[in-house]
Order: structure tokens, then C-alpha cells, then sequence
């Protein structure tokens, strides 16, 4: 095995320990710790597979931006935390599921022979990636920033004090 | 040469599944959330993979622009919890089914 193919397993059993932490944490705070590991190895393993840039941001993004808001939105609300585990009971249902759709992927991605292929050790700078990311996806680009402005103004809409009271107190009992 | 392509699907699917069952079994709408951010980040991983195997780079332009998604979606999801629970509400998912009623 080569060092590369030893830190993408290692990383795959980080963040695959990790998320199962997360899926069984009771206290929020360290649900999202967990999950914080969980993107930090995905980081890792998108690195390892000659994705740096994707890799970063994926570290800032998810790890930084996106977890450090949802530990914001934890203080900020004061959620009732739990201590421990979940009781297993509770996954019976949706791990049986989770297991059939498994066996189902394991069957396809062994039943196809380009899976068998072995990855060969690249690199993409990130000069090339955003050259194709703006060339040939651009179309996707626009669309994903129109819908990040969608999703701006209903955040503002949704959090607006004083006017979007009514709304809000109606909101409120309706939830 | 690093690892087989089905390996890295494998540890996509797992990480999928991982995060569809915390998205079910979860009352709670942030862990929730935080469940379909794995799916997605697992998606973004097979891409990765899938884009090294092929050897373009269209693999990676995907993975951003799930990026660009996964944000929107955290974000609105968040501020909804945020609205709901500044009216008294709570953020067990199993209590938000009377949005539509008049009050």
C-alpha cells in the first residue's frame, strides 16, 4: 500500500467513526463537534485524491463556516442538551433501510469494472479547476449563485425583527 | 497509484447512508440538517473519485458547486429553526405540521 492509499484509509476511518458519533450524540454541541471531524477528514481524503481545492474549501466551508453557524444557532437558542448515546431502538428502522440500500450499492459498485480501476496519484492546481469550473459549468455557477441569493433573502425575510413580528408570533404557534 | 475507485464509492456510501439515517431517526431539525450535509458531502467525495478515475476535472467542478448548495441549504434551514423557535416553537421536527393552518 502505497503512503497515499494508507492516509485515505485512515481518513475514511476517521470520518466514518466520526459519523457515527455524530448520528448517536445526544448533546448537540457534540454532534457538531463530531461532525467537525467528519469534514475535516472529508477534507483530507479529497485532498489525498488530488482535489486540493475542493479539499480547502470543503475545510472552510463546511468545517469553518457551516459548523460554526450551527454551533451559533445551538447557544443562540438555548436547545434542551442531552448526555450519552441514543437509545439503538431508535436507528432500528432507518439502519435496516440504510443496510438494504448498502448491499444494493456494494452489488452495483462490484458488479461494475471500472470500479476495479486503481487511482492513479494526481494533482489539479487550482487554477484548472476554476478555469473549468467558469468555461464549461458556468450555466451551474449562475445557478448556484442565484440560488444562494434566494436563500439570502428569505434568511432576511425570515429574521427581520420588528415587521415580520406578526408573521413570526403566527409561526410560532403554528410550530 | 493510491486505491481502487470502488473503495472510495464505498466510503461515499457509507457516509451516505450514515447521514440518511441520522436525517431519519434524528427528531431534532439541526441534527437533521446535519445529516443531509453528510449525504452531501458523500456525494461530493464520489465525484472526486469518480473525476480521478476519468481523469477530468469535472469531478471537482461538481464538488463546489454541491458546496455552493449544501451552504444555501444549511443557511435557510437554520434561519427557519431560528424563526420557528423565536415564536416558542421548539426544534423537534415532529411539532412543525400545522405551517399551512390559520391561527
Amino acid at each position: 500500500m502505497t503512503p497515499l492509499g494508507a492516509l485515505f484509509y485512515l481518513f475514511a476511518a476517521l470520518g466514518l467513526g466520526a459519523a457515527v458519533l455524530t448520528a448517536t450524540r445526544r448533546n448537540p454541541v457534540h454532534a457538531v463537534c463530531c461532525a467537525v471531524a467528519v469534514f475535516l477528514s472529508v477534507g483530507a481524503m479529497l485532498a489525498v485524491l488530488g482535489a486540493p481545492l475542493p479539499g480547502v474549501l470543503t475545510v472552510v466551508v463546511y468545517a469553518g463556516a457551516i459548523m460554526v453557524l450551527f454551533l451559533f444557532v445551538i447557544m443562540l437558542l438555548g436547545l434542551p442538551a442531552g448526555d450519552g448515546a441514543l437509545p439503538p431502538g431508535r436507528f432500528l428502522v432507518p439502519a435496516t433501510l440504510a443496510a438494504a440500500t448498502l448491499v444494493a450499492l456494494f452489488a452495483l459498485i462490484g458488479a461494475d469494472p471500472t470500479a476495479k480501476t486503481v487511482l492513479p496519484a494526481a494533482m489539479a492546481g487550482p487554477a484548472a479547476v476554476g478555469t473549468i469550473l467558469f468555461d464549461k459549468y458556468w450555466l451551474a455557477v449562475e445557478a448556484v449563485s442565484i440560488l444562494l441569493f434566494a436563500a439570502l433573502a428569505a434568511v432576511m425575510l425570515l429574521g427581520r425583527g420588528k415587521t415580520g413580528r406578526k408573521i413570526a408570533a403566527a409561526g410560532g404557534r403554528a410550530a | 497509484m493510491i486505491v481502487p475507485l470502488s473503495h472510495v464509492l464505498a466510503a461515499a456510501a457509507l457516509l451516505f447512508a450514515i447521514g440518511g439515517v441520522m436525517a431519519a431517526a434524528r427528531r431534532s431539525i439541526l441534527l437533521i440538517l446535519i445529516g443531509v450535509e453528510f449525504m452531501l458531502a458523500a456525494a461530493g467525495l464520489a465525484f472526486a473519485g469518480a473525476g480521478l478515475a476519468w481523469n477530468n476535472l469535472d469531478g471537482q467542478a461538481a464538488v463546489i458547486i454541491i458546496m455552493g448548495l449544501a451552504s444555501a441549504e444549511a443557511g435557510l434551514g437554520l434561519a427557519l429553526l431560528v424563526h420557528g423557535r423565536r415564536g416558542g416553537g421548539t426544534d423537534r421536527a415532529d411539532s412543525y405540521h400545522r405551517l399551512g393552518e390559520e391561527s
